[in-house]
Formats: C-alpha cells, sequence, structure tokens
C-alpha cells in the first residue's frame, strides 16, 4: 500500500512539471543541515536548530520561521526539501520555495509531510522572530512586536530590542524600544549594577508598566525557622496572627516544613468520630456527651491513642509551635542589592502615586462639590434669602431632567437639544415654581413647618406623577460627543469632560446669582423685601411679586441644575430625593443667606464624602452614613454655620 | 444697703456697632430704679446682657452676696437665680388659662422629672389666687390668657413675674399700650415689689417714670450718661441734648 | 367659670372626658373585632385584615408619641419612625434568632454526634446571613438569643439614640425647621447605614418571617393575629393614658409654652433643653415600643422602612388628623393607613376617563400628596377640627395674630439660634 502510493506519488510528481526547486540556496542548505532536528520537532532539542536559523542573518530566515510557525511548512518525504505551502484542497498542495518565494507548482499532498510544531516549539520560534519584526520595515510590525514583548516579555527579548535600537528609524518607536529595554533590563540584565542603573532610571515614574516590572524583584516568600536567619535577602519578620500572617496559615507553613504535626479541621474531626462509633460510644465515651469541642478533642485524643486515627496538634501544642518559630520573609525576586534599589524606587513611585492620587481625589471631590452646589444654589435662594422651606427642591431638580430628555427625544442632535434644554428646563421649572408660590406657600409664610409638610405633599405627588407618566426605569439624558472622554493628565489623574463642564456651570451659576443679587433691580428688591418686608412695600416695592419672582428664580435654576445633573447621573422620578437632604444640609451648614457659605459647604461636604470613599473605597453609602453623621456633629459647633450672620441681623 | 447687681466695663457690638459701650452699672437690693434713655441707647441689649441672652464681648457682671458671674450662666439658670424679665411686649402663653400661666411661674424645682410628678399643694393654689387678687385677674383666672386685653396680658406677665419671686425684677416698658388707670396700678405693683426686692424699670414715659419716684439712669449709645434722681438728671445738659437734639 | 371655685385633683379619666370616651371606643372596637375574627369569633373579619387592624393601632401608637413630640412640644421630629424601625429591628432579631435557632437544631439533632454550641451558632449565623455573603454573627447580634435583653433594646435603643441625638441638637439651640432637617439627616444616615451589607442586620434584604413565633409554631395564625391585636390595642390604651397624664399636668403647660414661645419659658427659669429631651426621648421610647409590637404583625423589616420618608408620612398622619389634640393622631393614623391600605391594595375602583383609567396604585400617592397639600392649607386643625366644630369650641380670640403651634416656629426666632 505504501509503496504503491509513494510509486503513485512519483508518478503524479511527474506528471505535473512543476519548476525546478533552488536546491543549492544558502536557506535550504541551512534548513538541511538542520533537518534532523526540525523534523523531529522536540521541545528540547530545537533549540540549535532555531538559534541557527535566526543567527543565519539570511533575510529568508524570517519566512521560514513565520511559516514553521504557522504550520505552513512542510517537507518533501523524498528529497528531504522544505517548502511552505497553501492546501488548494483536501488531496492538493500549491508549494512555494522558501529562497525566492516562487511557486514551484500544485501537487498533491502524499508526498509531503506537514511540520507540526507544538505550542512550546512555537513560542521559541516566536520569540526567534521578534528579533526579525523589531528590524521590520514597515513599522506596524514593529510596534506589534513591541506590543508582543509588552504582554509577555522573555528574557531573549532583551538582546533582540537591545540588537534593533541603533537601527531604528522612528523616534517614538525609538524612544518606547528603549524604555521597553530598560523594562527588560531590570527583569533580566545580566549583572546586578546593570539592572540597579535601570531600576534607577525609573525613579518617579508614574507608569503601570514601571511597577509591573518592579513588583517581580520584590516578591517574598514566608518561610519560618527556630532563629531569626541573618541573610541579606530576608525582609521583615511577621507574627502569626496578624493581618500579614493569619494564625491557621503561619501553622499550615510549619506542617507543611514537617516543622510541626498537622492539625484537623473540625469537619474533619466529626467525620472521623462518626466513622468510629461503636455501640453508641466513641473510643468509650457516649457520643450524647460530645455536644462541645473539649469533649471532642478528648474523644479524638482517645482514639488516636487507641492508633485508630492519626494524632493531631492540640491548641496548645500549636501555640506552643508557633511561638517557638519565627516567621520572616524571604526576597526570593532578585539579588539583595536589587530589590534594596528596587524597594527604594517603589517607595518614591508610591510616594508620587499618593501624591497624584491626592490630586485625582481632589478633582473628584471638586465635581461632587460642583454637583452638590448646582443641587444647593437654588435653595439657597429659596430657603437661604427666602426662608422657604421647599422639600419639593429636588423635584424641580428631576423636572428640570425629564425636561431635558423630552426635548431630546425631539431634536435629536445632542448639542443642539441641551442647549434647547437648559432654558427650556428653567421656564418649565420658574412656571412650576411660580404656580407653587402662587397657589400654595404665599399662604404660608412665617409658618415653616407647615411649609416644609406641605411642599413635602406636592414632592410625593410630583414624584408619583413623573412616575406615571415616565415609568419607573431610569431615562438617558445624552451628553454631546464633545463632553465624551476625559482629561487624562497621567496614568492617575484624568478627570471626565462633563465633570469640568458641571463645575465651570456651577461657577458660571454663582456668577449669575452675584450678578442678579447685587447687581440687578430685583436683586435689590430681594434684598428689601427680606430684610423688611413692610420698608419695601412702603417705597413702593411689590413684596408680593418680588417673592413670586424670588421663588421662581430659585425654582429655575434648580431646573438647569437638574439638566446638569441628568447628564452626569440617570434621570429618574426619585433623582430629586437623592440630593434633597444633602443640598439643606450644604445650605445649613454653609450658613442660611449667605452664597459664599453655600459654596464654602458644597465645598466642605464634597471634599468630605470624597475623602471618607477614600478610606473605604467600596463603600459609598458608608461615607454618606459618616458625612452625615459628621455634619450633625458639626452643626453642634457652628449651630449658624461656617459663615454665620451676626448681631441684630441674624435676629431680624 | 448691699450690692445685688454689679456690671462693670461691659461692651458688645454687632457686625462692628457698639451697642454697648463700656457700661457699668450696680444696683442694691430691694432698691427701685428707672433706666431712661433715646432709642437705641442700649436699653434691651443691657437686659439682655443680665438675663443671659446676649453675651458681652467683655466685662463683668457679678451678681448676689456670692458674687457669681452670670457670664457663665444659661438664661434658665440665671432665671432660676433669681432674675425676672418682663418683655416689651407682653409675652405669656396665650393657649392656656391665666391659672396655667401662674402656676408656670410659681417658684417651684423647674426640673423636668419634679415638674411631671408635681402636684400643686393647697397653698400653691392660695397664692396663685392671692397673686391673681393682685393683679387684679381674679375674675379671670380661668380664661385663656390669651382672650386677656393687652393691659391684662401686662398684668399677667408682672404677676408672672411676681410668682418667680425673683430677688432682682427688670421690667421693660410695662406702661406701653395701658390706660391711666391702669399705669397707676402698674406704678403701685412696682412700688410694691420693689419693698422686697430690687426692680429696674426700663421706661421711654417721663411722666411715669416720675411717678415711681426713683433714683434714674440715663442711658446713652451704650454707656451711662447721668444718673440720679429725675430732677437731677433732667437738668444735666448733656441728658437734655440727647433728648431733645441740639 | 366661677373664679373660687380651684380644681382639684381629679382621675385623668374623669378630668379629660376624651381619654375616657377614647378607651371605650377602643376597648369596644378590640372587643368587636376579635367577636368577628376567625381565631376567636364568627369569622367574618380575615386574618390578614386582623393584622392589618393591629398594625394600625401600632401606627396609632406611634403616632401619639409623634403628636406628642410635635403637637404639644413643637419639635417636628422627621426621626420617629427611626425609632420605630429600630424597636422593630430589636425584636426581629431576637424572632429570627430563636427561630432559626429551633429549625438548626431539629437539622442538627437528626447527626450523628449532638452538635457543639459552635456548630449551633454558625448554622444560625450562616441561615441568616447566607444572603449577605456572610456566616458570622455581628457584634450587634450579642443579645439576639435572649429576649428579655431585646426586649430590653426595643426601650433601650431608640432612647439611647434619641437622648444623644437629642442632647446634640438641642444643646446648641437648633430649633424649628433646621431641627427637622438634622432629624431627617439622622434618619438617613441611620437608613444608609441599614442598607449596607456590612451593617449586620443583612443590608437591604432586613429580617423576615418575623410573624412566625418561635414556639409557637402549632398556634395558627389567626390566634397569634389576635394576641397581637390585643397586644397593641393594651399598649395603645396605655400609651393615651400615658400621653394624657403627661400633657395634663403641669408638665404639659410647660411643653405647650416651648411649643408656643421658647425663650420666654428660659426666662421662667425652666431648663428648656431638658424638657425637649425628656419628652423627645420619651416619644422616642414610645415608638420603639409600637415598632416592636408592629413588626412581628407585618412579617418583614427593611431599611427602606426607616427612610426618612417614612417620618414624614407620620407628620401628615399627625397633621391630617389634627395636631395638638392626642384622639386627634389617633384619628388621622387609623384613617389615613387604613385608605391608604385600601388605594395601594387596589381594591379601590378605577376611575375611567374615556381617554385615560386612573389607576389608584398609580394615582394615590398624588392623591394623598394634593389632599395633604390641602389640609394644611384650608383646615389646619385636621379631622380633629371637626370635633370642635361638633361641639361649637371655638378658640380663644387672639386679636388678629395667630399664636398656635406655629408660634413656637416662628422665623426670627429660628435665625437668631
Amino acid at each position: 500500500m505504501l509503496r504503491f502510493a509513494a510509486i503513485f506519488s512519483a508518478c503524479l510528481t511527474l506528471a505535473f512539471p512543476t519548476s525546478a526547486q533552488q536546491t543549492d540556496a544558502p536557506i535550504q542548505q541551512l534548513l538541511q543541515s538542520q533537518s534532523e532536528l526540525i523534523v523531529e520537532s522536540s521541545r528540547v532539542t530545537i533549540g540549535p536548530a532555531i538559534d541557527a536559523l535566526a543567527n543565519s542573518g539570511l533575510p529568508a530566515a524570517q519566512v521560514v520561521m513565520d511559516k514553521w510557525q504557522t504550520r505552513e511548512m512542510w517537507v518533501n518525504a523524498e528529497t528531504g526539501l522544505f517548502v511552505y505551502a497553501e492546501e488548494v484542497d483536501g488531496d492538493a498542495l500549491r508549494i512555494f520555495d522558501f529562497a525566492d518565494g516562487s511557486e514551484i507548482g500544485v501537487v498533491p499532498d502524499d508526498g509531503f509531510e506537514q511540520l507540526k510544531p507544538n505550542s512550546g516549539i512555537r513560542g521559541l520560534i516566536g520569540t526567534a522572530l521578534v528579533q526579525f519584526q523589531l528590524s521590520d520595515t514597515d513599522p506596524d510590525t514593529r510596534r506589534r512586536a513591541l506590543d508582543a514583548i509588552e504582554r509577555g516579555a522573555e528574557e531573549s527579548h532583551l538582546a533582540a530590542l537591545r540588537a534593533s535600537l541603533a537601527k531604528e528609524p522612528d523616534a517614538v518607536i525609538l524612544a518606547r524600544k528603549q524604555r521597553l529595554e530598560r523594562l527588560l533590563t531590570i527583569a533580566y540584565g545580566a549583572t546586578n549594577e546593570e539592572r540597579i542603573v535601570a531600576i534607577q532610571s525609573f525613579d518617579g515614574d508614574l507608569g503601570v508598566d514601571v511597577r509591573a516590572a518592579l513588583n517581580p524583584l520584590v516578591a517574598v516568600r514566608v518561610e519560618a525557622a527556630e532563629t531569626l536567619p541573618s541573610d541579606p535577602d530576608i525582609g521583615r519578620s511577621l507574627d502569626p496572627g496578624s493581618d500579614a500572617l493569619p494564625r491557621n496559615d503561619a501553622y499550615a507553613l510549619l506542617v507543611d516544613a514537617d516543622l510541626a504535626k498537622p492539625r484537623i479541621s473540625v469537619e474533619d474531626q466529626r467525620e472521623a468520630l462518626i466513622a468510629n462509633i461503636a455501640d453508641g460510644q466513641v473510643a468509650g465515651i457516649q457520643v450524647a456527651t460530645l455536644d462541645s469541642q473539649t469533649a471532642r478533642d478528648m474523644a479524638y485524643a482517645a482514639l488516636a491513642d487507641q492508633g485508630t486515627v492519626t494524632a493531631v496538634a492540640t491548641e496548645a501544642e500549636v501555640d506552643e509551635r508557633l511561638s517557638d518559630h519565627v516567621f520572616y520573609e524571604r526576597y526570593i525576586g532578585a539579588p539583595p542589592e536589587v530589590v534594596a534599589a528596587a524597594l527604594l524606587a517603589l517607595e518614591a513611585i508610591e510616594n508620587k502615586v499618593a501624591l497624584n492620587q491626592a490630586f485625582d481625589l481632589g478633582l473628584d471631590a471638586l465635581s461632587l462639590a460642583s454637583i452638590y452646589f448646582l443641587a444647593a444654589i437654588g435653595l439657597a435662594i429659596t430657603f437661604g434669602v427666602m426662608g422657604v422651606i421647599n422639600m419639593a427642591h429636588g423635584e424641580f431638580i428631576m423636572m428640570g431632567a425629564y425636561t431635558g430628555y423630552v426635548v431630546q427625544l425631539f431634536i435629536p442632535d445632542y448639542t443642539l437639544s441641551i442647549l434647547v434644554a437648559i432654558p427650556l428646563a428653567f421656564a418649565v421649572t420658574f412656571g412650576a415654581g411660580v404656580a407653587m408660590e402662587r397657589l400654595v406657600i404665599r399662604w404660608l409664610y412665617h409658618r415653616p413647618l407647615e411649609t416644609l409638610l406641605a411642599t413635602f405633599g406636592i414632592s410625593i405627588a410630583l414624584q408619583q406623577l413623573a412616575k406615571n407618566i415616565f415609568g419607573t426605569q431610569a431615562r438617558p439624558l445624552t451628553a454631546p460627543g464633545w463632553l465624551d472622554g476625559s482629561l487624562v493628565i497621567n496614568d492617575i489623574v484624568s478627570i471626565s469632560y462633563i465633570r469640568i463642564a458641571i463645575f465651570v456651570l456651577a461657577l458660571l451659576f454663582l456668577a449669575l446669582f452675584l450678578f442678579v443679587m447685587n447687581r440687578t433691580r430685583l436683586g435689590l428688591e430681594v434684598r428689601a423685601v427680606t430684610q423688611n418686608p413692610r420698608m419695601a412695600a412702603s417705597m413702593g416695592i411689590n413684596p408680593d411679586k418680588i417673592n413670586m419672582l424670588t421663588f421662581g428664580f430659585g425654582s429655575g435654576i434648580a431646573g438647569i441644575a437638574g439638566v446638569a445633573i441628568g447628564l452626569y447621573a440617570k434621570v429618574t422620578s426619585e433623582m430629586g430625593s437623592d440630593y434633597i437632604v444633602q443640598s439643606f444640609m450644604t445650605v445649613v451648614v454653609g450658613g442660611v443667606g449667605n452664597i459664599w457659605g453655600t459654596l464654602l459647604g458644597a465645598t466642605m461636604v464634597g471634599f468630605l464624602q470624597k475623602g471618607i470613599e477614600w478610606f473605604n473605597p467600596s463603600n459609598t453609602l458608608a461615607a454618606q452614613t459618616y458625612m452625615i453623621l459628621f455634619i450633625i456633629l458639626f452643626i453642634q459647633f457652628r449651630p449658624k454655620g461656617i459663615i454665620a450672620l451676626k448681631g441684630r441681623a441674624a435676629e431680624a | 444697703m448691699s450690692t445685688l447687681l454689679e456690671v462693670s466695663g461691659v461692651s458688645v457690638s454687632f457686625d462692628g456697632f457698639k451697642a454697648i459701650n463700656n457700661l457699668s452699672f450696680q444696683i442694691a437690693e430691694r432698691e427701685l430704679r428707672a433706666v431712661i434713655g433715646p432709642n437705641g441707647a442700649g436699653k434691651t441689649t443691657f437686659m439682655d446682657i443680665i438675663t443671659g441672652k446676649t453675651k458681652p464681648d467683655e466685662g463683668r457682671v457679678i451678681y448676689g452676696e456670692k458674687s457669681v458671674s452670670l457670664l457663665k450662666m444659661s438664661e434658665s439658670k440665671i432665671a432660676q437665680a433669681g432674675v425676672g424679665r418682663k418683655f416689651q411686649r407682653p409675652t405669656v402663653f396665650e393657649d392656656q388659662s391665666v391659672f396655667d400661666n401662674l402656676m408656670m411661674a410659681l417658684k417651684k424645682t423647674r426640673s423636668p422629672l419634679a415638674v411631671l410628678f408635681f402636684k400643686p399643694a393647697s397653698e400653691d393654689n392660695d397664692k396663685v389666687a392671692a397673686l391673681a387678687e393682685q393683679i387684679g385677674l381674679s375674675a379671670a383666672l380661668y380664661r385663656k390668657s390669651g382672650e386677656l386685653s393687652h393691659g391684662q396680658k401686662q398684668w399677667l406677665e408682672i404677676g408672672m413675674l411676681l410668682a418667680q419671686d425673683p430677688r432682682l425684677l427688670l421690667v421693660d416698658e410695662p406702661a406701653a399700650g395701658m390706660t391711666p388707670s391702669e399705669r397707676e396700678h402698674t406704678t403701685d405693683i412696682l412700688r410694691e415689689a420693689a419693698k422686697t426686692r430690687a426692680v429696674v424699670v426700663v421706661e421711654h414715659d417721663m411722666e411715669f417714670v416720675r411717678r415711681l419716684n426713683c433714683k434714674v439712669t440715663v442711658l446713652h449709645e451704650g454707656s451711662v450718661l447721668a444718673e440720679g434722681s429725675l430732677d437731677h438728671v433732667t437738668k444735666n445738659q448733656q441728658v437734655i441734648e440727647v433728648y431733645l437734639g441740639r | 367659670m366661677t373664679d373660687a371655685a380651684l380644681p382639684r385633683r381629679q382621675p385623668i379619666a374623669l378630668r379629660f372626658p376624651s381619654v375616657m370616651i377614647f378607651l371605650a371606643i377602643l376597648a369596644l372596637f378590640t372587643v368587636g373585632v376579635t367577636i368577628l375574627s376567625e381565631g376567636f369569633g364568627i369569622g367574618v373579619i380575615s386574618t390578614s385584615f386582623i393584622k392589618t387592624l393591629g398594625k394600625t393601632l401600632c401606627l396609632c401608637l406611634v403616632a401619639l408619641a409623634m403628636d406628642l413630640v410635635w403637637g404639644y412640644c413643637g419639635i417636628l421630629s422627621l426621626g420617629h419612625m427611626a425609632f420605630f424601625g429600630l424597636g422593630g429591628y430589636a425584636i426581629g432579631m431576637w424572632l429570627m434568632y430563636a427561630r432559626t435557632e429551633i429549625i438548626v437544631l431539629e437539622s442538627l439533632s437528626a447527626a450523628p454526634l449532638p452538635p457543639t454550641p459552635t456548630e449551633v451558632s454558625d448554622g444560625i449565623a450562616s441561615q441568616i446571613f447566607g444572603v449577605v455573603g456572610a456566616s458570622e454573627f455581628p457584634p450587634v447580634w450579642a443579645f439576639a438569643h435572649s429576649l428579655p435583653l431585646q426586649l430590653l433594646a426595643v426601650v433601650l435603643v431608640p432612647g439611647l439614640l434619641a437622648l444623644v441625638f437629642g442632647w446634640l441638637a438641642f444643646r446648641s439651640r437648633v430649633t424649628g425647621v433646621y431641627l427637622s432637617i438634622l432629624t431627617q439627616a439622622m434618619t438617613l444616615a441611620l437608613s444608609l447605614h441599614l442598607f449596607q451589607n456590612d451593617s449586620g442586620l443583612r443590608g437591604n434584604n432586613g429580617l423576615s418571617g418575623l410573624q412566625n413565633i418561635p414556639g409557637l409554631s402549632d398556634t395558627p395564625q389567626s390566634t397569634v393575629s389576635i394576641w397581637f391585636f390585643w397586644a397593641s390595642a393594651v399598649a395603645l390604651g396605655l400609651g393615651y393614658l400615658l400621653c394624657a397624664w403627661v400633657v395634663s399636668g403641669k408638665f404639659g403647660s410647660v411643653i405647650r409654652a416651648i411649643r408656643d414661645d421658647e425663650a420666654r419659658v428660659r426666662f421662667l427659669g425652666y431648663p428648656v433643653e431638658a424638657f425637649k429631651l425628656a419628652i423627645f426621648t420619651l416619644t422616642a421610647v414610645i415608638a420603639g415600643i409600637a415598632g416592636a409590637l408592629y413588626y412581628p404583625q407585618a412579617g418583614i423589616i427593611n431599611p427602606a422602612e426607616i427612610a426618612p420618608i417614612a417620618s414624614i408620612y407620620l407628620a401628615v398622619w399627625v397633621a391630617i388628623g389634627g395636631r395638638g389634640r392626642l384622639y386627634g393622631a389617633v384619628i388621622g393614623a387609623a384613617f389615613v393607613s387604613l385608605v391608604s391600605t385600601w388605594f395601594t391594595g387596589g381594591q379601590a375602583p378605577d376611575i375611567n376617563l374615556g381617554f385615560y383609567t386612573i389607576n389608584w396604585v398609580d394615582w394615590w400617592t398624588v392623591l394623598l400628596g394634593v389632599s395633604f397639600v390641602c389640609v394644611t392649607l384650608f383646615a389646619p386643625k385636621g379631622i380633629g377640627g371637626l370635633v370642635d366644630i361638633l361641639i361649637d369650641r371655638k378658640s380663644p380670640s387672639r386679636h388678629g395674630a395667630d399664636l398656635g403651634p406655629d408660634q413656637g416656629a416662628l422665623r426670627e426666632q429660628e435665625a437668631e439660634k
């Protein structure tokens, strides 16, 4: 059968005249010289063959390795010549010559054997290929090679990388190569000095890759010994039972090192006891009495004495063993000098990282403060200036956000829709505020507790109304494209554009508020009415109208704030109630009746919340809880807020 | 006569405005004293400081034979120590009867627990009845005090002060809004009260002050301008300037 | 009245006919409901409705507390439902522990070895805290095994919280709406805390299965519900007597005076802060007891029940019923909570407007909100005001100045504190 196949293939070879393969091309000769190893395809022995190819300096060597790696290299069973091929169909191949890449012809695949390198060999080939790719003429290939090294660096890459440095034409890629070379030097440098220099070159570098390169150097293994060794590679010593080394782990370490008897888990002990129940007894002890751990320990010890089970360490023994030994960390990632340099570098980096994180946290806090300020500024007018406590303020924020959502349903262009939504939201909530003032609040001036309850009634009605109209699921309010993304300052510090926009908006509102209150007729009249309504009325100001307009203005600002908050968070019927308590807190903490107080209050609340979150990042609920507690305590010490009006002005 | 209250070197300012400026004042036990002064002279603030409502920026307020400082005490502690105050506007608890108002003011232990388990003894009821007699409200004892006339409310408040049995009585414009006959009654009550305790009356009305027939202190811009009998101070050139203008 | 007659001390019930009438109605109601119940009577009223009625009685009790603190003392606390919830949590912890203990012991008794205490407590802990991914008892459960200690906690936890919070708030002279906002913040902080899984109280799952009273698994719910109904009625009756006693004497005089003019009371020599603190703490304890009776009937408690909105609803009930009178609070709580149950339970008929059908489950809250605004505006005395019209009681002429409960909350006075 075999013979028949051979004859058949020989006939076929004759039948399909192919262009002659260059048998004497240098690459073919090289392949022939390593032919045995290549065909054997063993991970252990293939090294010299790959090295020979890689070091040959032949341009075709890269093609060979490429094709070999992708299992496209075939060997002619008769001649032993190597070709690469693509399968035409199930049993025919189109073969090519390695020497010049020319097509030899289409042949049946019976005469050829495919080389199937295993993954280990493919890895070796890949590594060898990198040096070709690093010097490839196509910059994209070079970049891909660098990507590949960054993903999984190997020792051999270092030499290849160094070799390719001199020939690199592209400055950007060169810089990347140089950085990568230093990183690889840290890991694989031949001498300690070389590695230390490389480590020191990264002093204060915030890159994640640097930390990734340094961390393995300071890897430790926890060991135990009777006395603390004085080797240079010993790190800190650990106390069993501390967070770094739980008691059980420490003892397990001793057991593994055969320094102590094993222990038995409660479950295993129970199983062992159950397995040895005989006539309602375990080792002569009544089963019914085994209702405490001590009794079970005794029963087990009795079993062990009988030799039925293996003896285990008692708690006392565990304690004794643990106190007999010291536990310490041994640096296993690098020689001590390198470790010292790495530790130093890591510390410098960590300090810088902490600094940058603090800065980043500050930015976060600032943007949170802006949001609180936005939510609270309307209240600063209605509550702070007029003294009207409006529990439905949060619902005005919600109305503003829903206005934005509805506008986006009609105007698909996000930029335009936001520009339309802002004045519209102001108009809607201004109207709602005026209506509420006319219908409800003006009857309740000087009855603040009742105002609180009545506006609360409005609040729950509006909330349910929104639920009935828009449903309970969150509605999106999409920011324009140019607000997507974030301003990245470095690997740690970044801030999204939307937060910057909210910050700017908050500043604009502050300016608007100051302008309206201090520079306009309305502001003058508002101040007059709030200070002495009767006197203001006698001077021709209509307090009713002023109250109405002021309340409308405060509500309108809440509407705009709603649009801004909607961009940042989801629009739901409950979004208002998420902000109402914090908003009141902001105004109260800052000092009622003073916009700068509100600004300070928002800043304090924002920074406080972020600060608390920093201690416990996984838990924003806890942060809010502690923040509120802090504010309650704060009001103890400054009942009138940060900026308190004093004397008769406050009593008026 | 020993000094009951000594105010010395007291100053207080609101946002830069000096309401009281280095004020010193003394009153002896069982003395009746009138304090007069134009608007803004600091009369009410002066009372606020003594009763603990306003804390002065500097100065001392010493009270009683043990010479305790009132500055560190809360309003209620000062009141318990025997300083009673009647406000300019009558402030009685309008929702409650005259009897309840007086009973509340009656000198008794003020702690919540004592109040909760308080049961009026017959002498307490007698005392309330006597007070009502004194202020002419016997017939209105069980009416809600909100139903009383303005003058009756003033009396009720004076009655509440007397019920407190204070050693120092501060009275702010007691005659405001009273008919002439009511005023006369009020002077009688105050003079009667001054026989057993110190009474400080702040008043605008010179006629009323004249009828009190006592030493007068004139306040101006937060400090004492003149002190003496009414005739003496009304002859003082500065006082005339302040009252009549230049 | 004549001037000569000084009041003699009579039993509260005689001096205040409303107390007598209230207690009589409560007794009649309780007996009547029992006769109509499934457990002890002819079975006209379903067990679930008995529970609703029992719960309503507890709500009336907490409304009494609210009326005492707000209607009489002028402190609009938005924290009393938090105290109510804390009482519920305190009793719920024991109910849940004890019942789980029975289950765990039962399942472990089948094992070949008798269980050790650790195994039992681990079993209970993993049963209770499995939902929040924990298997150990948090420190707050230290006394959950003991009914007397947890009953003590029903009183002590709300009481101590109120004491500490009130002491802080009152000593810094926070009054009026500021105090309301502060109490609201406290409530929010508490509910946010309980919402966390690591609060030790099962996060937003809350405590459940509270209707199963340990040791009474053989007693039908119809019987248990009547027991709780009676307990609630007795608690309400005693609470009413207590409140009536507190507000009747000089103490009542003083707290109403504090409500109307706090500064003046201070100049009378009364330590206003101590009085407020006493009333705040007392009512917190009453609220805690009400909660401890409520939640075994409700069966489940979770942090949402503590959220500030619940406390605001409490104020709404009292306002609708008519604050400043004890029966007003009871009427308000009973009326609004029963009507609310009727509407939100889907029993109210939908209204078809042709183009839109008003579904009361969705629209009830809107109606409540609007009617609340209307009550505040047009009927500040609430339903209790009807009683005045019936017995033609007129409030004293105040010469144009309304010096009712609002007086204690004048803006001037708040601004200066």
